[in-house]
């Protein structure tokens, strides 16, 4: 991938800021997502929660129900192949998805390499929990920077760790002297570069959305107020009881993220939200797959 | 001088960056109470379908499209082309419909169709244009002055206080088109 494209697709990530992508499994699915108002739509034939409760191997989506999506809607779609597997990845790019996700959601199919990202010209968001994650996920091609979370759990808590983590680690590269970037560099186990990048800018050198475990228009607010740039939702609005009406909800959350009377009244009558469970009752943890 | 930006969702910040430089005073509109004492507005990139929703869920439609009306001077770039157009092809919504152009969204396919290149826009000779699922203008009325053109499409319009763009200046270090419509502000203000 040469430079100018890398450059054409991170900018497509900062046209989705301050929006919410949404987990669809199908194109009604996507419709609704669309006419609530998400900026993209992840394609993906079961959402996080039921790939959690199926237990097994979990794979890159049917290429025919990815097309059935992109038919449906004129926003982005986004699709997830397993981490390392660039033959996923070859697919994907070759149906012209708008971005992948190389993503802890799915199975990993190789416990030690990360997909060279810098050889496709599509765009890849990867999930991280720490900022070394993120610069070795950057350095590797990735456009687009999102918090693992605990995906499919209803659960925040661990999306906020990774984006609170992160952002420590963020503030002290800000805060060293140029000369002690070299051994932070090193403790991160990330390339000097982009740790000076991150020094001079105080943030990530690409956009950094947050995702797993978002279920309500406060839990997206929360992350908004936390410095993220906007948000995944997976399980959380196709697991509730008025998918529609949540999303709505969660979308203006994302927008005036700090007007606390707005959330009130978008919080109002959402219907049930998905039940979730606890971390002490989860027995997969995927934010430790590919670190 | 105080510019609007339209922030309900999409790359505002980076105008907000751009205004800041030429020392224009730069306002997030995130709702129907943030649209006041503006001297101009932005309607920046993002998803057009997600915008739109957002300006009438927020109650910010009727308020922005009268003060468009009344010659508030206005530059939309990428999705705020598409909100400003009266017509859109191959696609029966209309969402300002202030701008006397026909658009098509995503006109060069999905985000493998991206691209950059360098053209004029107006008297502007040699701008680096970054076309991201871009839209392009396929009809213009008459009195729509063409600013910029690539292989052939519009991708540049003015009309009379819009001018709309199919490309994102803000996505460059160059501040000639905004320092265009800073001079469209003034020559308003001064009038």
């Amino acid at each position: 991938m040469d430079k100018k494209q890398y450059e054409l697709n991170k900018g497509l990530a900062q046209m989705l800021k301050g929006g919410v992508i949404m987990d669809v499994t199908t194109p009604e699915q996507a419709k609704i997502a669309e006419d609530a108002g998400a900026c993209a739509v992840m394609a993906l034939e079961r959402i996080p929660a039921d790939i959690r409760a199926a237990g097994g191997v979990s794979r890159m989506s049917d290429p025919k129900m990815i097309k059935g999506i992109q038919a449906a809607v004129s926003i982005p779609v986004m699709a997830k192949c397993r981490i390392g597997h660039f033959v996923e990845a070859q697919i994907l790019e070759a149906i012209e998805i708008d971005y992948i996700d190389e993503s802890e959601v799915l199975s990993p199919a190789d416990d030690v390499y990360h997909i060279d990202k810098t050889q496709f010209r599509v765009p890849f968001v990867c999930g991280a929990r720490d900022l070394g994650e993120a610069l070795r996920r950057v350095q590797e091609g990735a456009a687009m920077i999102r918090t693992k979370g605990e995906p499919g759990t209803g659960d925040v808590v661990q999306a906020v760790r990774h984006i609170r983590k992160m952002n420590s680690e963020i503030r002290k590269a800000v805060s060293l002297g140029p000369d002690q970037l070299f051994e932070e560099a090193k403790q991160l186990r990330v390339p000097y570069d982009l740790l000076l990048s991150v020094h001079e800018n105080g943030k990530l050198p690409v956009v950094n959305f947050a995702a797993g475990g978002v279920a309500t228009p406060a839990d997206a607010a929360l992350m908004m107020q936390l410095g993220a740039e906007g948000v995944f939702v997976g399980s959380g609005i196709f697991k509730s009881g008025n998918p529609a009406k949540r999303a709505a909800a969660i979308v203006q959350a994302v927008t005036n993220f700090r007007d606390a009377k707005l959330i009130a009244e978008l919080s109002e009558d959402l219907g049930e939200a998905m039940v979730g469970i606890n971390p002490a009752e989860i027995k997969l943890i995927m934010e430790e797959r590919g670190q | 001088m105080r510019v609007g930006i339209l922030a309900v969702q999409g790359a505002f910040i980076e105008h907000e960056r751009v205004l800041r430089r030429l020392g224009a005073d730069a306002v997030e509109i995130r709702q129907r109470r943030d649209f006041a004492d503006v001297d101009g507005l932005i309607l920046p990139g993002g998803e057009s379908t997600a915008q739109a929703l957002l300006l009438k869920k927020l109650e910010l439609f009727d308020a922005v499209r009268s003060a468009v009306l009344d010659g508030l001077p206005v530059l939309a770039t990428c999705a705020g082309l598409i909100l400003l157009a009266r017509k859109l092809d191959r696609d029966d919504s209309v969402h300002l419909g202030t701008l006397p152009v026909t658009v098509r969204r995503n006109a060069y396919g999905r985000q493998l169709g991206s691209f950059e290149t360098r053209s004029s826009v107006g008297d502007i000779a040699d701008f680096p244009l970054v076309f991201i699922r871009a839209p392009f203008v396929t009809e213009t009325a008459p009195g729509v002055d063409v600013l910029a053109s690539v292989g052939g499409r519009t991708v540049g319009v003015r009309y009379e206080n819009q001018i709309g763009l199919a490309f994102h200046p803000e996505m460059t270090d160059d501040l000639r088109v905004h320092e265009m419509f800073i001079r469209l502000i003034r020559g308003r203000l001064g009038a």
